[in-house]
């Protein structure tokens, strides 16, 4: 299983492709904005949200310190409650454990909650080659499969399209998934919803078999929980008759109690609300309600290699709010396709490269500002930008290790630090670098610098360095003012005298047009 | 795998799994000191939520309850009475403001949950009830009017009602295929915040039976973050907060 959706570009050619789409950077800078704004609101109304926020943490961090032993207790809370525990090493054995599940019970066909552990894992995709069709449930996933498309987000997976495309991938798909889109279905919200209201309904009600991910599992109870918003997690883990659940090892979380503070702070953070329209809690199977058979696959996928990552370990905090990618400027511009990953945005570029290693997902640490809007925003504070420095030096290193011989970027590094160490090379060096305003003569800034530094300049402009330095310019003025105090530097004398006047000195932005 | 195993493996496929996860667990945590123990500075059960005071009166509980879930649209009526909660004034009450609300609606099949209070219909004689006994199928439910239905708890702060299939709630199914809900909240029901919740849940065995925490009528804001009440489960939430 590689981390990356197969056959998608790394994350600088995506990103490239994906901002230069204006319809999808307009859904995302709309989506994001929005989502900002009220979530801002949902968190300012509780007054004691930091604390909460450092309950969350230390919950998490607490149970991920003695996860063997919550596991243990996971699985005995689960088994004596009437259901059955399966362990999963990867997404292989992930995938033939819930085939064989599926096909015990003669059935060809399962309805799916939202679940990020199964996206992961290509579970859909396994069960279709084994001649089983999973239909997605939630909305925007629907729109997803219907439309032959990949999610962009985490919680609005459909982000990325508006109204129109919904309409028409509805009027031309859902006919041969089962019941049409009706008639004359024209593009708003709401005719849209009751469509796919209808559409999923009569599968819902013949559904036999159900599958789930969770986003908490209580280890003291055995109790696992989804929130969702639509009712098709209701409908998913209560009408059939059998119900299978995908979780990943981090959901645990060791008693009833801490689950007060994860239902304050993820329904605020993910979609701005004071509590999500419906969570669902079960525990095992209850007679004469919901499922008879409950089957809990216990996911690890590279989860205890994150763990042994003391850096990285903290990412298993993530409770999947998605919080982080609406504040992220790159993930605003860039959207979640550019990722190539199943968890996108500053998340996904610290969780994928460690659940997958580095090495399938070299681009990702490195698609970050460092901006630290995300740590902020985490409601489990998840220190996602020393992460990405720590994953950036491990790209680095996965690269050294294999032998590969020092790339441009090295090379120039090392040159820098050799002529940054001593004054006078840096001096030299600097007044050397006012060559480079012949590259960029007519436009002001340099648009391409010969190889290997073509590198830099393919999706940036260089700005032209300036006729003087601004050392040189220091030492001149010292020279002519003629006071070692410096206070020459406010002498009116002092104005206009270079060649191309005083704004060269500021750098790029004094650029004139010539 | 050369780890050692927890003290009770099962053999075969699946038990190698589990052996080779916790194995994979505990050596990734061999050398990891202990993480700063668990703070709860937050606020806790009893101690009131951001929008109430710990000796808010209850009066203030019932206001926020029926403000929130009118934030989140789902209908409010008050059933007033000064009488003790499941006495007959206080019953009385109940099923006048049922009968006003599903003769709005122009319900008449309606799902009755075992263990509903019989005085809550008894001032709705053109109500057609219709009994989960048998069991009703998915399809019998789907072509009802809807279900009334009382509830383990409300909580105020987030316009939450959680049922715990209790006695008058009957089981989950009931309450999510029908198109309408119509759920009686006895003012002692209600509670401040959501620690406050989980805490009576636990105190009264719930945690361990199926629950359901309903905000509002379900929603969806997948299309371009517009907000669209109601997609799978009941798309009108009516709440009668009684007392």
């Amino acid at each position: 299983m590689s981390g990356t959706f197969v056959g998608m570009p790394a994350f600088p050619k995506a990103a490239h492709e994906a901002v230069n789409n204006a319809t999808l950077r307009g859904n995302l800078r709309h989506a994001t904005q929005t989502i900002r704004t009220k979530r801002a609101k949902a968190v300012a109304e509780v007054s004691d949200w930091a604390e909460l926020r450092e309950a969350g943490r230390r919950i998490k961090d607490h149970t991920l310190r003695h996860l063997d032993r919550y596991l243990v207790q996971l699985e005995e809370s689960v088994t004596a409650a009437g259901g059955v525990v399966h362990w999963a090493a990867d997404a292989e054995e992930a995938n033939r454990v819930v085939t064989e599940l599926v096909r015990a019970t003669g059935e060809s066909e399962v309805v799916k909650v939202k679940s990020m552990a199964t996206q992961e894992i290509g579970l859909n995709e396994a069960l279709e080659a084994a001649g089983i069709r999973a239909y997605e449930t939630d909305l925007a996933e629907l729109i997803v499969q219907l439309g032959e498309d990949r999610p962009s987000h985490i919680l609005v997976p459909a982000i990325h399209r508006n109204r129109g495309e919904i309409r028409d991938i509805f009027v031309r798909e859902m006919g041969a998934w089962g019941r049409a889109a009706p008639e004359g279905l024209t593009d708003t919200p709401a005719e849209l919803a009751e469509a796919a209201r209808l559409h999923l309904r009569e599968k819902f009600l013949r559904a036999k078999v159900g599958v789930s991910g969770a986003n908490f599992m209580v280890a003291e109870t055995g109790t696992l929980v989804v929130v969702e918003s639509e009712g098709n997690g209701r409908m998913c883990l209560t009408l059939p008759e059998t119900l299978i659940s995908v979780v990943g090892i981090e959901k645990t979380v060791p008693t009833w109690r801490d689950l007060e503070v994860f239902l304050q702070t993820l329904p605020r953070s993910s979609t701005a609300e004071r509590m999500n329209p419906y969570t669902s809690m079960w525990t095992g199977t209850t007679d004469g309600d919901g499922p008879r058979t409950f089957h809990l696959v216990l996911l690890d996928n590279g989860r205890t290699d994150t763990l042994a990552d003391e850096v990285g370990r903290q990412a298993l905090r993530c409770i999947r709010c998605s919080a982080c990618l609406n504040v992220c400027p790159v993930y605003e511009r860039a959207g979640g396709h550019a990722y190539g990953s199943v968890y996108p945005g500053p998340i996904g570029a610290v969780l994928s490269p460690q659940l997958t290693g580095v090495t399938d997902n070299p681009s990702l640490p490195y698609a970050s500002t460092l901006c630290g809007a995300c740590l902020d925003a985490c409601p489990v504070a998840i220190d996602i930008p020393s992460m990405l420095v720590h994953l950036r030096a491990k790209v680095v290193d996965a690269h050294r290790g294999a032998g590969h011989r020092p790339t441009a970027e090295q090379a120039v590094m090392t040159t820098a630090a050799w002529t940054m160490a001593k004054p006078r090379r840096w001096a030299r060096t600097l007044r050397a670098a006012r060559l480079g305003r012949l590259l960029g003569r007519r436009r002001g800034t340099i648009s391409r610098l010969p190889p290997p530094l073509a590198a830099w300049t393919a999706s940036r402009d260089l700005p032209l360095p300036p006729s003087e330095s601004f050392r040189d310019r220091w030492s001149r003025r010292q020279a002519s003012a003629g006071g070692p105090d410096g206070s020459g530097g406010h002498d009116p004398q002092d104005g206009p005298d270079g060649p191309d006047g005083p704004d060269e000195l500021d750098g790029p932005d004094g650029r004139t047009p010539r | 795998m050369s780890q050692a195993g927890p003290p009770t493996t099962p053999s075969g496929p699946a038990g190698d799994a589990r052996t080779e996860i916790l194995s994979r667990a505990r050596a990734a945590l061999a050398d990891r000191p202990d993480p700063p123990p668990v703070t709860r500075d937050y606020r806790t059960a009893g101690t009131g939520s951001p929008g109430l005071t710990t000796d808010a009166p209850q009066e203030a509980l019932l206001d926020l309850l029926a403000s929130r879930l009118v934030d989140y649209h789902a209908l409010v009526r008050r059933a007033t009475s000064t009488a003790s909660p499941a006495s007959p004034l206080a019953d009385a009450a109940i099923a006048t403001a049922v009968a006003t609300a599903l003769a709005k609606r122009g319900a008449r099949r309606l799902i009755r949950p075992p263990g509903l209070p019989p005085a809550w219909l008894a001032s709705t004689p053109g109500t057609e009830p219709v009994d989960d006994d048998p069991p009703l199928t998915a399809a019998d439910l789907d072509i009802t009017d809807g279900v009334l239905t009382g509830c383990a708890l409300a909580i105020a702060e987030t316009g939450t009602i959680v049922l715990d299939g209790g006695p008058g709630q009957g089981r989950r199914a009931l309450t999510l295929v029908p198109d309408y809900h119509l759920v009686v909240v006895h003012a002692d029901q209600v509670v401040a915040g959501v620690p406050d919740a989980l805490a009576r849940l636990d105190a009264t065995g719930a945690p361990t039976r199926p629950l359901t925490w309903i905000s509002g009528p379900s929603a969806t804001s997948d299309i371009e973050l517009h907000r669209v009440e109601g997609v799978h489960g009941p798309r009108t939430l009516e709440v009668i907060l009684a007392g």
